[in-house]
C-alpha cells in the first residue's frame, strides 16, 4: 500500500547476508610437540586402564525404598520449620536477659559497692586469663588448621585486585567456583585444579566456564600469591572459592 | 615382628593431617577487562582487490577498529592501544607470543586474518586467553564484500559471549525519529542506523508527523505511530523488503504500539469516550481485545518475554504508577510505590527487570527495578529523558534526553544516549540529526 508521505526511494540497507560460521580450532591449534604427545599417551593408557576397572560389574545395592524419599513440597516445609525454631531460642534469650538485668537491679545495694568493685577485679582477672588461654588456643588451631586473619586478609586482597568479575553473569543464580591449587613455598603456583570440571564442558553451563576462566586468569596474574613466610606444610595445598554474586547484585 | 615396628613407628612419629584451607573470593575487580585486538591481516593480493570494491586501504585494520571500538563502549573491556603491541599481526595469529602480550598487561588478544575468495570476503578469527596461553575460540565467516562492518560486529558479539557469558548486542539496528527545525515547527523522520550509529538511513520523508517506533523482537519488521489527515494510524513495516502497511486507523489519542514476544500481536492503548484502556491486535486477522477496562488512564503497555504478563502505567491509585497484570488481563498488581510519578515500563527481554521513566521534583530519570517492584535503581538523572528501549540481551538500555532551552527559545535539540545497569557507562549515541524515541532492534544475526 502506497503511502503519500513515505520516502518513494526504496530503502537502501546493506543486504542481510547470512553469514557462515565454521569451527576451524581443530584445523588451526598447534600440534603437540613429540615429547609431549608420548606423556598424553601414556595418561591416555592410564585413563583407560582406569575405565576397564570402573567397568568392573557394579556392586549389589540394595534399592531405596521410594518412600523414604521426602516430596519437594514436604522438604521446604521442614526448612521453613527450622527457620522458625531457629528464630524462637534468640527470642527467649533476649527474655531471659532482660529479666536477669532487672533481678540485678533490684538485689543492687548502694552500700555495698566495695564489696562489688572487688568483685569485679576479681571477674576481669578472671576473663584475662580466660582469653589468655583462648588466644593461646587460636594460635594452636592456626598453626595446625588454616591462616590467621591477617594471613587470610592479605591473600584476598591480592586476590581481590587481579580478578576481573565477567560483568555479564546472571546475579540470581548460585554460581561457585572452587579451585584447588598446589603451591610453592615462594607461593608461585605448581598446579590449579578446578574441582568441579565436569561442569566446565556441560551444555547450559556457560556462565560456570566463563566464571571459572576468569578464576583461573586470576590466579595466574596474582601469583606468586601473598602466603606466610613459615608454614608451608599447612598452606601448601590451598583451596579457594571465588563467589562473585555479591559483587553482580551490586 | 615386622608389624609390631610399623606399630611403634605410628605411635612414635604420628602423621600430622592439615585440612585444607579454604579462602572465599567474594570480591573482585570491576574495572573493564584489558585486552588486545590486533589489526586482521591481510595478504597483498586481497588488499588490493578490496581497494577496487570496498574503496578501503586496509579493511584488515578496519574491522579490527571496529571490535576494538564496540568492545570500549560496552564499558567492559578495555582495549590497548595497538602502538604498544610487540608481534606483527599475521604471526600473532598462527603463534602468539604469550609473554609479550602479558607484558603489556593483556588478558585477551584477538586477531585475524582478511582475505578475498571469489570475489567474497573471509575473515577468520581466533580469541586467545593470554594468562593461560590457549586458544578460547576460532571461527571464519565468508560474506559478500559489503557487509564487513556486519563482520565486525558479529566477531565482537562471539568475543563478548566468548568473555562475559551473556549474548551480544553489536550485531544490531536502532531505529529512531530523526529531528530537525526549530521546537515549535519540527520536522520529524523515521530512521535507522547500525547501534554504532552507522549506515543511517531515512524512511520516510518527513511530511507527516512520525511516532513510537518498535522493533518486532523476532524480526526485521517495524511497528510506528502516524497522522493521516490528523488521524492516528499504526502502521508495519518491514526493513528487509521496504513493504509497508497500515494495521488500522484508531479513534481518540492511540499510544506506543508495540510488538508481543512472537511477533503476532501488537500492544497499545488507545481512548475511547475519553478514557484510554489497553488493547491488543492480531496481525493476522485483526482482531482488536481489550485488556484493561478502567475509568483511570492506563497506557504504555509491554510484554514479559515470555508473553505470559504485561507491565503498563496508570493512574488509577491517583497518580501515576506501573503495574504489572496477567496477559489476559486479571491479576492487577501495582509494583511503583516510591516517591514522584512513573511511566514508560519496558520489560527486559532478560525478564529479570522493568525499565521506566520517573519524574520526581521537577528531574526525570531512567531507572530498573525487578518485576515485582522491588530493588529499585536510578541509573541516570537530567533535565527531561525518557523512552527507554532494552539491548536484546537486557544489559544496556538506550533513551533519549532534551536540552533546555534558553530565554529567547534557543539551544533545544533531543539526543541518544545510552547507559548500561552499572549505571557508569553512560554514552551519547551519534546521530546525523537531532533523534528521539530509539528501539534497538534482536540480533541480525540470530
Amino acid at each position: 500500500m502506497s503511502l503519500p508521505f513515505l520516502s518513494k526511494k526504496p530503502i537502501d540497507l546493506p543486504p542481510i547476508v547470512s553469514v557462515e560460521l565454521i569451527q576451524i580450532t581443530d584445523k588451526t591449534n598447534i600440534p603437540f610437540a613429540p615429547k609431549a604427545k608420548k606423556i598424553i599417551e601414556k595418561v591416555k593408557k592410564k585413563e583407560k586402564e582406569k575405565l576397564v576397572s570402573e567397568q568392573a560389574p557394579p556392586k549389589i545395592v540394595k534399592k531405596e525404598k521410594p518412600d523414604a524419599v521426602p516430596l519437594p513440597d514436604k522438604k521446604i516445609d521442614e526448612v521453613k520449620k527450622i527457620k522458625n525454631k531457629k528464630q524462637n531460642p534468640e527470642k527467649l534469650d533476649n527474655e531471659v536477659k532482660q529479666i536477669s538485668e532487672f533481678e540485678k537491679k533490684e538485689l543492687f545495694d548502694p552500700n555495698n559497692i566495695a564489696a562489688l568493685i572487688d568483685k569485679s577485679k576479681e571477674e576481669t582477672a578472671e576473663n584475662t586469663t580466660k582469653t589468655d588461654k583462648i588466644t593461646q588456643d587460636r594460635e594452636k588451631n592456626v598453626s595446625t588448621l588454616g591462616l590467621s586473619l591477617s594471613e587470610e586478609d592479605a591473600l584476598k586482597a591480592q586476590i581481590f585486585g587481579c580478578w576481573s568479575i565477567p560483568l555479564g553473569l546472571p546475579y540470581d543464580k548460585d554460581l561457585l567456583v572452587r579451585i584447588k591449587l598446589k603451591l610453592k613455598p615462594d607461593g608461585s603456583v605448581i598446579s590449579s585444579e578446578i574441582l568441579d570440571h565436569e561442569k566446565m564442558n556441560k551444555p547450559g553451563q556457560r556462565f560456570y566456564k566463563v566464571l571459572a576462566e576468569s578464576a583461573l586468569r586470576a590466579v595466574k596474574l596474582c601469583q606468586p600469591l601473598r602466603v606466610p613466610s613459615t608454614g608451608y606444610e599447612r598452606w601448601k595445598d590451598l583451596q579457594l572459592n571465588f563467589d562473585a554474586r555479591e559483587m553482580l547484585e551490586g | 615382628m615386622l608389624f609390631r615396628f610399623l606399630f611403634f613407628l605410628i605411635i612414635l612419629f604420628p602423621f600430622k593431617a592439615f585440612a585444607l584451607i579454604e579462602v572465599d573470593i567474594t570480591r573482585g575487580n570491576l574495572s573493564p577487562l584489558p585486552l588486545a585486538v590486533s589489526p586482521l591481516s591481510i595478504d597483498s593480493k586481497s588488499k588490493e582487490g578490496f581497494k577496487k570494491i570496498l574503496n578501503k586501504k586496509d579493511v584488515g585494520s578496519e574491522i579490527s577498529k571496529i571490535i576494538s571500538n564496540n568492545l570500549k563502549q560496552s564499558g567492559l573491556f578495555n582495549p590497548l592501544n595497538k602502538d604498544a603491541f610487540l608481534q606483527k599481526p599475521d604471526i600473532a595469529h598462527l603463534k602468539p607470543r604469550f609473554e609479550d602480550w602479558a607484558l603489556i598487561k593483556a588478558q585477551a588478544l584477538v586477531t585475524g586474518k582478511v582475505s578475498l575468495i571469489e570475489g567474497k570476503l573471509r575473515v577468520e578469527f581466533r580469541l586467545w586467553d593470554v594468562l593461560a596461553g590457549k586458544e578460547m575460540m576460532a571461527l571464519a565467516f565468508t560474506t559478500v564484500p559489503n557487509n564487513w562492518r556486519r563482520v565486525g560486529h558479529i566477531i565482537t558479539d562471539k568475543v563478548y559471549e566468548r568473555l562475559t557469558g551473556e549474548k551480544g548486542y553489536f550485531d544490531t539496528r536502532i531505529i529512531y525519529v530523526a529531528e530537525e527545525g526549530p521546537k515549535v515547527k519540527r520536522v520529524k523522520k523515521l530512521a535507522i542506523m547500525d547501534q554504532d550509529g552507522y549506515n543511517n538511513k531515512y524512511l520516510t520523508l518527513g511530511n507527516e508527523l512520525v511516532l513510537t517506533p518498535r522493533f518486532s523482537p523476532t524480526n526485521q519488521m517495524v511497528t510506528y505511530l502516524s497522522y493521516f489527515r490528523n488521524m492516528p494510524r499504526v502502521y508495519l513495516l518491514d526493513i528487509e523488503t521496504g513493504i509497508q502497511e497500515v494495521v488500522g486507523d484508531f479513534p481518540g489519542m492511540t499510544f506506543a504500539p508495540r510488538f508481543s514476544p512472537d511477533g503476532k500481536k501488537i500492544i497499545m492503548s488507545f481512548a475511547t469516550d475519553g478514557n484510554s484502556d489497553i488493547y491488543t491486535m492480531d496481525l493476522e486477522n485483526r482482531v482488536v481485545e481489550r485488556i484493561t477496562n478502567h475509568p483511570s488512564i492506563d497506557t504504555s503497555p509491554s510484554y514479559s518475554p515470555d508473553g505470559k504478563y504485561i507491565t503498563f502505567n496508570s493512574d488509577r491509585s491517583k497518580y501515576q504508577q506501573i503495574y504489572v497484570m496477567k496477559n489476559d488481563g486479571t491479576n492487577v498488581k501495582r509494583i511503583s510505590f516510591g516517591n514522584g510519578l512513573y511511566g514508560t515500563p519496558v520489560w527486559s527481554p532478560r525478564g529479570d527487570l522493568i525499565a521506566f521513566t520517573k519524574l520526581h521534583k521537577g528531574k526525570f530519570y531512567i531507572g530498573v527495578m525487578r518485576t515485582d517492584g522491588s530493588g529499585e535503581r536510578l541509573l541516570t538523572e537530567n533535565f527531561y529523558q525518557e523512552a527507554p528501549s532494552w539491548s536484546p540481551n537486557g544489559r544496556v538500555l538506550i533513551f533519549y534526553r532534551e536540552t533546555k532551552t534558553n530565554s529567547k527559545g534557543e539551544g533545544f535539540s533531543t539526543k541518544l544516549w545510552s547507559i548500561d545497569l552499572t549505571g557508569y557507562n553512560e554514552r551519547l549515541v551519534e546521530t546525523k540529526t537531532d533523534a528521539s524515541d530509539p528501539s534497538w532492534s534482536s540480533l541480525l544475526s540470530n
